[in-house]
């Protein structure tokens, strides 16, 4: 095993993919010569050669357009919008373009593109780079939505995307790049190498998409969440005493339904977590699901904590954020329900 | 205090509305083979005027003319004729068939059957188009089943594409025919990175890609164009200026350029304007085209001069927008009647030979109609089952999909 941050991790999966299979291909903005702005595609180029990672002109729309052309014709794609509050003029290109490309050519074209964007906030970013747009992925048939939460995960989780022979969205919680965040904003940061999941296996492995991961075990409550979040339920669970299970979805779509629905028909009581605005999230869909699958075991209405329904705010980003202790008040709102 | 007067908004207006006498008087028509051709590596900022003008072939005899001509044998020509005069028959065919109700909707070629059935003729196998729905002369010229075209705007159960898509969005890999999106302009750039794929593995084949003047406005066409550059991408950008995006005259995506082609010029891409009515002409400028991306000379941007004779689909009534008899003062005429005065000027083909060839064609037409239609219509109901609705959305089908699969029946 081998300490790794979570953009050490993220290279080392391109590394090895494009090692393994030269169709393999990376480009996107500052992604060459320079290796990405948080440095997760580090001296590919050098390595690859510059026709198998490349700088790209500043238009997401190209980026993923000419990526899909790519896919189509055969290569393997990994391309990166420098953040996903960019995504947006791409977002044609990903929902009428890469999402039906199988479906509408009668399965004749395909489109097995990875899309990797550094997702959510807690880095002091504003409202134009700290966005957590997953659920404007989730609605859309034909794309997998994927969102690590770890170093561990994030190889493998990346190496089963590369795999995969659909498009895969990729959202790496920027603020886990270097630790394990868990919302404690005023606390000294803590690095990966402290962390078990900081160690990573430096072979190839997958890790599968559809498959949630049980965090936490716990029997009291469930909570339901992805990506930084993750870190934040946990520091939560400790910090209020609360013997709550955590469950860590690493894809979103498709979903591991069967984790979901075990923990919360055994706990009988959910709290569904995530950073993005709440209204219209993917935790109204985890909630519908859960309180359908699992109504005659529920102890208390399912309870959804998520980031306010307004812009990310620069200033106010913590009040923003739904940090632990945010998190822990709803805990102990749920726990006397 | 400013001394100008108030500003105010300038909005480009067509030369003419219905009730108006046609004018095309605006557009410049040199005579046939007066432009020059230059050799396929000169620089881009060498060949500046060829977006200017329009590469002509066919003079109004008939006659073949300048340096542009002789890229087809008077063979090859007969067999464009053949391809055009198919293009139209199966396009009255199946207006007819809308008209019946036998499909939902459909989109014919009238007046513009040259550019796409020349342009295949450019191409190798293996070479991509990323078409709109108005080139369906790409898969008749490469011989694509015409009982399957039917069979796809009939969404019946030989459908390839299983009732998922719109009549005419059709795809087929083997014959070079990407799938049609039916949202303008997004395969623009997909071109682009099709063909940068085939430069990344060292292979031969180029693409072409397809746009019509009025969604070169969508920023898919620019960023295709900065790809397309900046990369020296194996790409031929196809514009096909017909002059009408349903109701909207071409001035209103073209704004203060002089032509569609220039566009390509803050590109250092060599862009050219070729008569879209003359089928010798598309087909010399297209092999041009091809032969510089084939040559990794980089990409060329072609805006074919055309005219949109028809609707712009069976939900669309020109009259309401245009004066009715537009079409007919188009001035660079039909490219079915000027491919046809060229063959027989040349001598090789006669005013019965062309009422044989078009009886032939018709009945072939027909057989096929017969045959698509006894498998099915969209009204007759032997369309795809339900259950192909919920397979190809993934490679494998996720649990939610086949609980939904389930709930319908299947």
């Amino acid at each position: 095993m081998t300490q790794m941050t979570m953009i050490a991790a993220i290279q080392n999966a391109h590394d090895l993919a494009m090692a393994r299979d030269e169709n393999v291909v990376v480009f996107g903005e500052d992604v060459g010569y320079f290796g990405g702005v948080f440095r997760c595609t580090a001296g590919l180029q050098q390595k690859y050669g510059s026709s198998r990672c490349f700088d790209a002109p500043i238009s997401e729309l190209g980026i993923v357009g000419a990526g899909i052309g790519m896919a189509a014709y055969g290569l393997k794609p990994v391309v990166e919008v420098q953040f996903a509050d960019y995504m947006y003029p791409a977002y044609d290109q990903i929902v009428s373009e890469a999402a039906r490309l199988r479906y509408r050519s009668g399965g004749e074209f395909t489109c097995p593109i990875v899309v990797r964007m550094p997702t959510g906030g807690g880095i002091w970013g504003g409202q134009t780079h700290s966005q957590s747009p997953e659920a404007l992925f989730t609605h859309v048939a034909g794309l997998k939505t994927v969102i690590p939460s770890n170093p561990q995960d994030a190889k493998g989780l990346l190496l089963a995307a590369i795999a995969d022979p659909d498009p895969v969205i990729f959202l790496e919680p920027k603020r886990l790049y270097n630790g394990p965040f868990d919302g404690h904003h005023d606390r000294p940061v803590r690095p990966w190498k402290t962390h078990p999941l900081g160690e990573v296996d430096p072979g190839y492995y997958e890790v599968p998409l559809g498959k949630a991961a049980v965090v936490r075990a716990g029997q009291e409550l469930s909570i339901v969440t992805y990506g930084t979040m993750v870190h934040v339920a946990i520091a939560a669970a400790e910090e209020t005493g609360i013997d709550a299970e955590v469950i860590d979805l690493r894809t979103l779509i498709p979903l591991d339904t069967e984790t979901v629905m075990a923990s919360v028909q055994k706990t009988g009581r959910c709290l569904v977590l995530h950073e993005a605005t709440l209204t219209s999230g993917f935790g109204a869909e985890l909630a519908a699901q859960i309180q359908a699958e699992c109504f005659y075991h529920l102890e208390a209405p399912v309870l959804r904590v998520a980031g306010w329904d307004t812009p990310y705010p620069h200033a106010q980003e913590w009040a923003y954020f739904p940090g632990p202790d945010r998190v822990g008040r709803n805990m102990l709102k749920l726990m006397e329900a | 205090m400013t001394d100008t007067p108030p500003l105010s908004l300038k909005v480009p207006q067509p030369e003419c509305r219905p009730g108006d006498t046609p004018d095309f008087s605006g557009i410049e028509i040199p005579a046939a083979g007066t432009v020059r051709r230059p050799a396929v590596d000169e620089q881009a900022e060498a060949m500046r005027d060829l977006a200017f003008t329009i590469i002509r072939v066919m003079d109004d005899e008939g006659a073949a003319q300048g340096d542009w001509a002789g890229s087809l044998t008077d063979d090859e020509i007969a067999q464009g004729l053949r391809d055009m005069m198919t293009l139209r028959i199966y396009d009255n065919r199946m207006m007819t068939a809308q008209r019946q109700g036998k499909t939902s909707f459909y989109m014919q070629h009238l007046g513009e059957e040259a550019i796409s059935c020349a342009f295949q003729r450019a191409l190798q196998k293996g070479d991509m188009n990323f078409p709109t729905y108005r080139q369906a002369g790409l898969l008749i010229a490469s011989g694509y089943p015409m009982e399957t075209m039917m069979c796809q705007v009939f969404s019946n159960e030989a459908d390839p594409l299983h009732g998922r898509q719109l009549p005419v969005m059709y795809s087929s890999k083997e014959h070079g025919y990407f799938t049609i999106s039916g949202n303008l302009a997004t395969q623009y750039i997909q071109a682009v990175g099709w063909s940068m794929a085939s430069a990344i593995k060292g292979d031969t084949k180029i693409a072409a890609s397809w746009i019509g003047d009025g969604s070169t406005s969508e920023n898919d066409f620019h960023a295709a164009l900065v790809f397309a550059s900046t990369y020296t991408a194996p790409v031929v950008l196809n514009v096909v200026n017909n002059q009408w995006a349903i109701s909207t005259f071409q001035g209103i995506a073209r704004g203060g350029a002089h032509t569609f082609a220039s566009r390509g010029h803050g590109f250092g891409i060599p862009s050219l304007r070729v008569d879209g009515n003359d089928y010798l002409a598309v087909h010399a400028v297209a092999k041009w085209a091809v032969e510089r991306a084939r040559r990794n000379l980089g990409p060329t941007l072609i805006e074919h001069v055309t005219y949109r004779a028809g609707g712009h689909s069976t939900s669309d009534d020109p009259s309401a927008y245009r004066p009715k008899s537009e079409s007919e003062a188009w001035p660079l005429g039909d490219p079915i009647d000027r491919v046809k005065k060229y063959l027989i000027g040349k001598g090789v083909w006669t005013e019965e030979r062309h009422k044989q060839a078009e009886a032939e064609i018709t009945d072939r037409v027909i057989e096929c109609q017969k045959r698509a239609e006894a498998i099915g219509t969209l009204n007759s109901g032997h369309v795809p089952s339900p259950r192909d609705m919920f397979e190809d959305v993934y490679a494998e089908m996720p649990p939610h999909l086949v609980r939904q699969r389930h709930e319908v029946g299947y």
